[in-house]
């Protein structure tokens, strides 16, 4: 292996990438858009849940409840019904995700010590807001119950994250789908690409050794890759605030070997497929879609099934994700991250060894 | 000019050969959505269930056990660990072994006993804020079921009565809303890819320029693209349906007679998404790319992962413009709502408008000559 000849093959690739502006300027503007969508649109709202009433009671203490209700900031009165009948249509019609039901009694019977019914009807066609706006719902009328204050009173405290802001959740994972997607649509093609073209005759003619074009192969889409990962570190603390607790350097190092595995991956799928078609539709599935469903990134793995669970263990993202939420959030280092670094390690090492052993560049 | 119905037939039938002649390709049709519907369908829970506990009881008490045993035994906790020294709790929220924290401080069961207020400190990993805030409201209603039994008697029972009904989805299982979900995104990953290389890869191998001295019409050529794809992504969804009703007992409750509308005005707007992206790049791997840049928004602005209503407003303006959200709104209203179908022919005429213009759009760049600026 001599380091012209592995020069010699980025600088070609690098030529090429920028012979297609295009697609230069996608590699950019995909990260920027996934942050984006990702920083802006999105986000749990579990404050100011959608409530209607239908308080038939009217009274003082209907009143005391309803104020428990607005009051903890979790729910918001978006309507005022008249009669039962329009508790159905107001469902139905997505107009409220609660209905709170306050019958005609209800301050008598509460007074009297005996089972004032309170109804909460709600759209459990979202089960996760559902979820949660159930819970909390429950939790109120409790806390009303016992007139104000709980016997037991638990103190919560959220770590890491105090104000529960899935940005900050959202955004360091992000750099794991990101890398994967670069992998995905960048190196995935670029050896397919040459089979395709008739230019893998005229590589293989050239006295270059495979290390030299695997390596040289890797290197432009390693400095993209790097690239989009600074600017999205940028982004994620200097736009949307996310805090960075954790050491940058173990950061930037564990970044470069979560690239190098992702994107051997890609020139590996590439190799063994040799056409394009099939090379977009092996990355897409090994990598970008994995990275955003089964890394922990949005959907926890600990609520999989134990063979799901299995599966996530050969997701190189998932050791990714933990990685960055634990140095953007969590302020650890190597001392308890040493489990993923190892995972990510051997990753890259198995990635790098395929995509060598599958190119083959004897013309079959 | 009228359509020669002979002259789609023949370029169809090329397609298909096309596709399906490759084994590993059929495979990725065929096989690939049915193993991606099982992992992911699997993958797509958001309520939670047996969550990383680690308890640290410095009171060591029948009522600290109770109050442990009744996180425990409402199955959305499970103990990884305890220990009587706030220090290892750190250490396992650090690590994240666990992701909730339950404190019980000294003197509790006395306080308790002896009528004051007594506390308990619980903590949570908010680098996962959806656990966390799942978790959160649970384990406050577990303490306040538990005060509730340890009140000393003739304190204020209030005594309310509350009855709670989730409608459309009773038991609140997540994986009912999710899945219709993972069947959306994995038809219009299949659409995507299989059409917005179509045009491209026939210039890069240079048998447009063959195409084109046929006298077959731009009309024609791209009903002679749309019509495998269409079958094959019919076929996909059938089957991958049918596996969720049966695998993962998802409830089905719509006339069938609002889904196949909406199914093919979908699968519509996928192939003319592809097809437009396919005619306006010049080479695979910018058609790839640009793929992206319509799939990534797709998924991200269809209510999927996250309610449109809480996005900021200018969001949600934007996904009136999504097929994904309104195929989506169809689909979920089929599996679970069933009633109330009325409201979603709106849906239906929407993802009919975008079909045709994205359709429309692909035709005019089809005439333009695909791959010019």
């Amino acid at each position: 292996m001599t380091l012209r000849r592995l020069w010699a093959v980025a600088r070609k690739e690098t030529i090429q990438l920028r012979r297609d502006p295009r697609s230069l300027a996608l590699a950019f503007a995909l990260p920027a858009l996934l942050l984006v969508l990702f920083g802006y649109a999105i986000s749990l709202d579990v404050r100011n849940l959608d409530l209607a009433v239908l308080d038939q009671s009217r009274s003082e203490a209907s009143r005391r409840l309803l104020s428990t209700f607005t009051s903890s900031g979790y729910f918001r009165v978006v309507a005022h019904l008249e009669a039962s009948a329009d508790v159905a249509p107001t469902l139905e019609r997505g107009r409220a995700l609660l209905v709170l039901t306050v019958p005609p009694d209800f301050e008598q019977r509460l007074a009297a010590g005996g089972g004032a019914p309170v109804q909460i009807l709600l759209d459990g066609s979202d089960a996760n807001t559902a979820t949660i706006a159930r819970n909390y719902a429950q939790a109120i009328v409790a806390r009303f119950q016992a007139g104000g204050t709980l016997r037991v009173e638990p103190r919560t405290r959220i770590w890491y994250n105090e104000t529960l802001e899935s940005r900050n959740t959202i955004v360091p994972g992000l750099i794991a789908v990101i890398m994967s997607i670069i992998a995905a649509m960048l190196t995935a093609l670029t050896i397919a690409r040459e089979w395709e073209r008739g230019t893998m005759e005229q590589l293989a003619a050239t006295p270059v050794r495979r290390t030299e074009v695997v390596l040289g192969k890797l290197l432009p889409y390693v400095g993209i890759g790097i690239l989009d990962v600074v600017a999205a570190v940028l982004a994620g603390r200097l736009v949307f605030d996310v805090p960075l607790r954790g050491s940058v350097l173990l950061l930037a190092v564990l970044s470069l070997l979560f690239l190098v595995a992702a994107l051997s991956w890609g020139l590996f799928v590439s190799a063994a497929l040799k056409s394009q078609l099939l090379a977009t539709q092996v990355a897409m599935l090994t990598t970008y879609l994995p990275a955003l469903l089964l890394s922990g990134f949005i959907f926890s793995i600990a609520a999989m099934p134990l063979t799901l669970r299995l599966v996530t263990l050969v997701v190189p993202a998932r050791y990714f994700v933990a990685i960055t939420r634990g140095i953007f959030l969590k302020d650890v280092g190597l001392a308890v991250l040493w489990p993923e670094v190892l995972a990510l390690l051997a990753f890259a090492v198995g990635a790098v060894g395929l995509a060598l052993r599958s190119f083959r560049k004897q013309l079959a | 000019m009228s359509l020669d119905a002979r002259r789609i037939a023949e370029l169809s039938r090329k397609e298909f050969v096309q596709l399906l002649r490759d084994v590993r390709t059929r495979a990725l049709i065929f096989v690939a959505p049915i193993i991606q519907l099982l992992l992911f369908g699997y993958a797509v829970r958001t309520d939670i269930r047996d969550t990383a506990l680690y308890v640290v009881d410095r009171d060591r008490t029948a009522a600290t056990r109770e109050l442990v045993d009744a996180f425990v035994n409402t199955g959305y906790f499970r103990v990884v660990g305890s220990s009587d020294r706030s220090a290892d709790l750190v250490r396992a929220l650090d690590a994240g072994h666990a992701v909730t924290g339950l404190e019980i401080p000294p003197g509790f069961t006395r306080a308790l006993e002896g009528g004051q207020p007594a506390a308990v400190q619980l903590l949570f990993d908010g680098a996962q804020s959806n656990t966390a805030t799942i978790a959160q409201g649970y384990a406050a209603l577990i303490v306040g079921a538990y005060a509730r039994v340890h009140a000393p008697p003739g304190a204020a029972s209030g005594g309310i009565d509350l009855r709670m009904r989730a409608w459309f989805n009773p038991t609140l299982e997540s994986r009912h809303y999710n899945v219709p979900g993972v069947i959306a995104l994995l038809i219009l990953l299949m659409c995507l890819t299989l059409t917005s290389l179509a045009v491209v890869r026939e210039r890069e191998f240079g048998t447009l320029d063959q195409l084109m001295v046929t006298p077959l019409q731009p009309r024609e050529f791209l009903l002679g693209k749309t019509l495998p794809v269409a079958l094959i992504a019919l076929v996909d969804l059938a089957v991958i349906t049918v596996l969720a009703v049966v695998w993962f007992g998802i409830p089905f409750r719509a006339p069938i007679l609002v889904l196949i509308p909406a199914s093919l005005l979908f699968i519509l707007t996928g192939i003319g998404m592809g097809l437009l992206i396919s005619t306006l790049a010049q080479t695979q791997q910018e058609a790839f790319m640009t793929m992206f840049l319509f799939l990534l928004p797709s998924i991200i602005l269809s209510g999927f992962f996250y309610p449109i209503t809480s996005m900021p407003v200018a969001f949600q303006w934007l996904t009136v413009l999504n097929p994904v959200r309104h195929f989506l709104a169809v689909v979920r209203a089929s599996f679970l709502r069933g009633e109330g179908v009325d409201g979603l022919w709106s849906e239906i005429a929407a993802l009919a408008v975008i079909g045709t213009t994205t359709m429309a759009a692909a035709l005019w760049r089809l005439r333009r000559g695909p791959g010019t600026t």
